[in-house]
Parts: structure tokens; C-alpha cells; sequence
């Protein structure tokens, strides 16, 4: 089991959480919902809560409840630029099929 | 796929239902969107990495218009269709604006609002506003990568009610959602968190290209009120760039001081000069092929020094109109890129005697708090974070007979808020009322601004003081006025949502507030006076009516006599003194020798009830 982040990712999620001026780090997560069944979430983390998983890379603290991490399993979290938008992009190897926006997927 | 943000703890929202939010600064000479993403506040840029939009639109026929620096060109070539500095109109009316020295042509029309004329047509401040408002849209739903759900977009703190309608008005032209206007000052203060602190009192100086505007705030249990405005609409960096022209022409022969070509090309030099002079010690100007003259630091601090003394002489000025002193001042805020002047920032903290906060850069800082505002109200903060409230900036009130202001909500009360209070009928029979809505701190409606008005009609026929009318008053979190009125005994009923006569200048509002302090007094002495002057009125119309009706059968020609007397007395009297006393006297007066008449008036009307009835109908 394992999630990893690219070097510009981490990058950024240090520059947010110092500028946040609180929180242990990021945690990652699907939501049943969307028009194709799942959707990502990514959240400030303020505490690991029991039963957590964390993976520590590049200095930044990934969290993640047991029950995502089943459809997250080896995905690497990417910060993008398309355009004028930036953000963050889950490479997940898991998912079979996205919807048109890419906002939710099916695994 | 999708790019994502990083939501707060258990505030990530399903796809497609991304609260996305900005603040706006629509600024004079630029403006500017900001959005918070990722949990950090940031003006978003075009294309080439630019955040400042220029607030210049240029209108062709048959095009988009175009806007920004794309437009800044079209200022030397086609003058008369590209509009710059469009916020000194917006919410104004056209006697205000033909006071200044305005370059625009203005269409003639029939209405109050100013249109003017372009290639594209007659197009009014809201129109040429909610063009620039667009762009910034389209740059942050390019940036954010979805609709906004709303904005929060500033505005001065001494915009009045007119003023601020405009400025909404532009923003649902521009399709987009206004969650709230928020003051300049107030904005800026949230940038720097300071909305955090428990109390205390702010300044926030702010010095942009064309206007300066010095802001004293009290923060106190979360709102923010705005204790004094000040400044010069006509004072700013603009201002230190034609100093350093004026000084450079006059090192030129005077046989090239004429010179149009040489005169452009030193104004082009001039404002990156008092850039790089922010960094550097000296800079070279070159005046014409064979003449390069040094221009020293000190030399050009010299040269604003008489700019700098001006905003000075602002600030002392609104720090006695908020009765404060300066070491009663917490923080100072600069805003405003040429608070980027080191002597600026010199003269500035020297005055207040503090540290000032210029860590966030002056030109972005006014937007990212309306975004850090705009993340709030769309909701993206867990429930605990304050909402942050405001106030309003003038009085409100309606006309009461005599001309005076009978204030409903005073200036400084927070908003949204709501007041309502009982008004009556002055003449018997009286069967409609004119409400007039009023704005300003002084006594009299002359002295006043005139916001609307509208007729209650439909009244029922009653004595005069029987009928019962409450007026209310509710302004909306943007400050936006709505009056009702209504009479209580048959809920007839009317109300205004205030259409601003858009006309009053932000000198104007100053001067309304120092007028109030300096007139106090005798505003108070009038005020007496007027009152003095209705009741003198009421009392000789009541008596007229009386003694019309039964003045022959009840009084003898003597008694009639005295009375009619001291009847013209108070009369003359209410016409010539400028004494309050002198009328009330001459009330007593007369209510003095009519008491007589009155009793015999109450017996004869009892007596007319009774008489022809029996005993037992008049028992229950």
C-alpha cells in the first residue's frame, strides 16, 4: 500500500500549511457522489485520527482513512497548471472510468 | 481531469458545487480579483502574468470592448472612446461631475444619470463599470476553473447609498453574484487579519495613482466602524510623476521647454524614474539627445515633500473628526502602490508614531481581503469563523413638518438593521402623508441630502395626531435603504426601495459630516426654533377651526376679542422672532385666554352627546 506525491506537489502543500499557520497535513479521500460514482477530496489536516494511515514523503504528511485508501492504493498526488487554472490532480491507477469533467471516477 | 483545492477540514463539496468566490477591488486607475485557494488568499493573473487590470476601457463599433492594458494604448489615439477613472463618476449625477474638470463628452439626456458618449453608443458609469467588473470575471472563472458562486467587491468607505447602488448595479450587469460591497479600508484590514484582534483603532492610509484616502476604524466585538474619512480625491502617485516632469523641464533650454515631443517623452520618464528611485539611490533622465541630467534620491523627496505635508494635514484632520490622538491608534495599514515611496513610509510612521503594516503587497492587499470576506460568505469555513459586519456611514431619516430631519437610523449603526418609528397626521382630515427619505447628520431637510420620495395615500379621514403611521427602515448587508410606511389602524401601506438620485461627491459627504460638528449647536437652536414655529401653526389652526364652528354662539364680542388678540399676537410673533422662547410664550398665552372657551367648548359637545338620549342608553 502506498501514495506518493510529486516534488511540485509537496512543494505546494508546505507552502499552503505554513501559510494556514496550522495542521499536521494533508489528507486525501473519496466521497460516494458524482456523476460517476466517486469523487476526490483533498483537506487540511489538523489531527491523524485513530486507524489513520500516513505516508511521510518529501517532509509532508499524507493522511488517509483506511476505507479510501482501498481505491487511492498507489496513486500520486500532482499539482498541475492547465491554462490560467492550477490545482491539485490525483494519478490514480485504480480508476477504470472518469466522467467528462474528471471530477469523479469509477474504480 | 479536474485540478483541485485543498478544502478546511470536512468542508470539501461535491463536484461541481466548488464554492468559488473573489474579491474585487475595482480601483480608480486599476483593479483587481483575488480568490482563496487552497486555504491561501492570491490575486489571480491573465495570461502574461499580470494582476493589475488598468481601469481603462476602449469602445470601437462592431467589437467587444476592450478592456485593461489591451485598452491603455487607445488613450493617446483615440481619446474619446476609451474611458479611464470611470469610479469618480459612477453613482453621480451629471451637475455633480460638470463641477469638475471632466475631459469626457457627455451625452445630453433626460434623465439624472450621466451617459457618455462612445463609439458604442450613450453609456452611463454602470455600464462602462460592469465592462471592466466582466473581464475580471472571465479571468477568474478561466483561473478557478468553474462559475463563481459570488464576489465581495469594495468600495470607499465615503461612498454613499447612490454610490454603492451603482457599483451593484455594474456588478449584476456583469453577471455576477454580490455577496456584499465592503469598505476599502475595512478590506484591508481583514488582509492583515487584524478583524482577529478583540479591539482597537486602525488607520488605514491609502495612497494609490489618483486618490488618497485616510481611513480611521474602531474595531470593536467584530465590526468594524468607520470613525472618520479623509483625503483628496486629486492627490497620488500620478501627482509625484508630474513633479518630477515639472522639475526635469525646467533643467531643459528654454528653447525646448515648449517642445511637445521632448515634454512626452520627460512625463514617459518620469514615472519609472520614481520607481526606480524606490531602489536606487539616483537615476538618469534623458532629456533630449545632448542633455542628461541625475536625479537623486533626495532631490525627489523634496519635490513631494508639499504632497506628503498635504496627506498629513488629511490625516490630523480625520484623526480630530474621530476624536482620537495618535498614540490612540493600534495599527496603521498602508495601501495603495505608491505607499512603496520609502519617505511615504517615512512621514507615515513618523506621524503615528508605529510600525506600519506593508508586508502585503499595497496594490493587491484591498482585493485579497475582500477574497479572505468572499471565502467566508460563500461558506468554505467551518461555522465558528465570525462574519464580519459593517456600518453605515451617514444618517437616515424622513422630513417632519417644519422641515426638519427626524432621524430613524443613526450614522455608525451596524448593518443589516432595521428601525421603525410611529409618525401622525398634522391637519384633521388629513388623508395622505409624503414621506421623504434623508440622508446626513444635519437638522434641517434643507441642509440634507434628498434620497426619495413616495406618497402614502389612502389615509382614513382622522383629527389630526389620531391616525397612527410607522415608518421603517431596513438596510441590507451592502447598506442598500428599503422604506415602508404604514397605517396602523387600517394597513394601508406603501414602500420605496431607494432609487439614489445619483449625486453626491465624496468632498460632499466630508463636508455634510464636518458641517454637522461645526453646526450643532445652531442646528439645535433651529431646530427649536422650527418646532416652535409648527406648534404656533397647529395652535392657530385649531383655534381657527374652533372658532368657526362656535366662536359666535359661545363666546361674547369681548372675549372674542382678547382671543383674536392674542391669536394675531402669535402670529406676529411666529413670523418676526428667531427666538424658540418668544413663540412659546406667545403660545401660553394664548392657551392662557382660550381656556375659558375650551371648557365651554368640552361642556357644549357633551351636552350635545346627551341631549334627547336617556339615562340608562348613556350608562354602558
Amino acid at each position: 500500500m502506498s501514495i506518493s506525491l510529486t516534488e511540485s506537489a509537496a512543494d505546494r502543500v508546505r507552502n499552503f500549511l505554513a501559510q494556514r499557520g496550522k495542521g499536521v497535513g494533508v489528507r486525501l479521500g473519496v466521497k460516494t457522489t458524482g456523476c460517476s460514482g466517486m469523487a476526490y477530496t483533498i483537506e487540511f489536516a489538523d489531527q491523524v485520527d485513530d486507524g489513520d494511515e500516513v505516508f511521510e514523503q518529501r517532509g509532508v504528511k499524507v493522511i488517509i482513512n483506511p476505507k479510501s485508501l482501498v481505491y487511492l492504493d498507489g496513486t500520486e498526488l500532482d499539482f498541475a497548471k492547465e491554462g490560467l487554472n492550477e490545482g491539485f490532480k490525483f494519478n490514480n491507477p485504480n480508476e477504470k472510468d472518469r466522467c467528462g469533467c474528471g471530477e469523479s471516477f469509477t474504480v | 481531469m479536474a485540478l483541485l483545492q485543498i478544502s478546511e477540514p470536512g468542508m470539501s463539496t461535491a463536484p461541481h458545487q466548488h464554492k468559488l468566490a473573489v474579491g474585487i477591488d475595482l480601483g480608480t486607475t486599476n483593479s483587481l480579483v483575488a480568490s482563496v485557494r487552497s486555504g491561501v488568499a492570491e490575486t489571480l493573473a491573465d495570461e502574461q502574468a499580470r494582476t493589475l487590470l488598468p481601469s481603462v476601457v476602449h469602445y470601437a463599433p462592431d467589437q467587444a470592448p476592450l478592456v485593461g492594458a489591451d485598452a491603455v494604448p487607445y488613450q493617446a489615439t483615440d481619446p474619446d472612446n476609451t474611458i479611464s477613472s470611470i469610479k469618480r463618476v459612477l453613482g453621480r449625477a451629471l451637475t455633480d461631475i460638470q463641477a469638475q474638470d471632466h475631459w469626457y463628452q457627455f451625452a445630453p439626456n433626460n434623465d439624472s444619470v450621466p451617459r457618455i458618449k462612445t463609439a458604442k453608443g450613450a453609456l452611463s458609469a454602470v455600464e462602462i463599470s460592469a465592462d471592466i467588473l466582466s473581464a475580471l470575471k472571465t479571468r477568474a472563472e478561466q483561473t478557478l476553473g468553474d462559475q463563481l458562486t459570488g464576489a465581495v467587491i469594495t468600495v470607499p468607505a465615503y461612498f454613499d447609498d447612490a454610490q454603492r447602488q451603482a457599483t451593484k448595479d455594474a456588478a449584476k450587469l456583469a453577471g455576477l453574484n454580490v455577496f456584499r460591497l465592503l469598505n476599502e479600508p475595512t478590506a484591508a484590514a481583514i488582509a492583515y487579519g487584524l478583524d482577529q484582534a478583540a479591539e482597537g483603532v486602525i488607520a488605514v492610509f491609502d495612497l494609490g495613482g489618483g486618490t488618497f484616502d485616510i481611513s480611521i476604524l474602531r474595531l470593536r466585538k467584530g465590526v468594524f466602524e468607520v470613525l472618520a474619512t479623509g483625503g483628496d480625491s486629486a492627490l497620488g502617485g500620478d501627482d509625484f510623476d508630474a513633479a518630477i516632469s515639472h522639475w526635469a523641464v525646467q533643467q531643459l533650454p528654454p528653447a525646448l521647454q515648449s517642445d511637445r515631443a521632448t515634454l512626452r517623452q520627460i512625463s514617459l520618464q518620469a514615472r519609472q524614474a520614481k520607481e526606480q528611485l524606490t531602489q536606487q539611490p539616483a537615476v538618469d533622465l534623458k532629456l533630449s539627445q545632448e542633455l542628461t541630467v541625475e536625479l537623486t534620491l533626495a532631490t525627489f523627496e523634496q519635490l513631494i515633500e508639499p504632497l506628503l505635508k498635504k496627506t498629513l494635514i488629511a490625516c490630523r484632520r480625520a484623526l480630530r473628526d474621530a476624536d482620537m490622538r495618535q498614540q490612540d491608534i493600534a495599527e496603521v495599514v498602508m495601501v495603495g502602490g505608491s505607499t512603496r515611496v520609502p519617505r511615504v513610509r517615512e512621514v507615515v510612521a513618523e506621524f503615528f508614531q508605529k510600525p506600519l503594516h506593508t508586508e502585503i503587497d499595497p496594490d493587491r492587499v484591498v482585493a485579497i481581503g475582500a477574497a479572505i470576506q468572499a471565502d467566508v460568505l460563500a461558506g468554505n469555513k467551518p461555522g465558528d469563523e465570525m462574519l464580519l459586519l459593517d456600518v453605515i456611514p451617514l444618517s437616515l431619516g424622513i422630513e417632519t413638518m417644519g422641515g426638519l430631519v427626524e432621524k430613524i437610523i443613526h450614522r455608525n449603526t451596524t448593518i443589516p438593521v432595521a428601525r421603525a418609528q410611529e409618525f401622525t397626521t398634522y391637519k384633521d382630515g388629513q388623508t395622505a402623508m409624503r414621506v421623504h427619505v434623508l440622508q446626513g447628520e444635519r437638522e434641517l431637510v434643507s441642509d440634507c441630502r434628498s434620497l426619495a420620495t413616495f406618497d402614502l395615500t389612502g389615509l382614513p379621514p382622522l383629527v389630526a395626531g389620531a391616525a397612527r403611521i410607522k415608518v421603517t427602515f431596513q438596510i441590507d448587508a451592502d447598506g442598500l435603504l428599503n422604506v415602508s410606511a404604514e397605517e396602523l389602524n387600517t394597513g394601508v401601506s406603501a414602500k420605496i426601495e431607494v432609487q439614489p438620485s445619483y449625486g453626491l461627491s465624496d468632498s460632499a459627504i466630508e463636508a455634510m459630516l464636518q458641517a454637522s460638528m461645526q453646526h450643532a449647536e445652531q442646528d439645535m437652536l433651529q431646530r427649536s426654533l422650527r418646532e416652535e414655529q409648527v406648534e404656533a401653526d397647529r395652535v392657530v389652526e385649531a383655534l381657527d377651526s374652533a372658532l368657526a364652528k362656535d366662536g359666535q354662539q359661545l363666546l361674547s364680542a369681548a372675549e372674542l376679542s382678547v382671543i383674536t388678540q392674542a391669536r394675531d399676537a402669535l402670529i406676529t410673533i411666529r413670523q418676526s422672532t428667531d427666538q424658540a422662547q418668544h413663540i412659546q410664550d406667545a403660545i401660553k398665552q394664548l392657551e392662557q385666554v382660550s381656556e375659558e372657551y375650551v371648557a365651554r367648548r368640552m361642556n357644549q359637545s357633551v351636552r350635545s352627546m346627551v341631549q334627547g338620549r336617556k339615562l340608562e342608553e348613556l350608562q354602558d
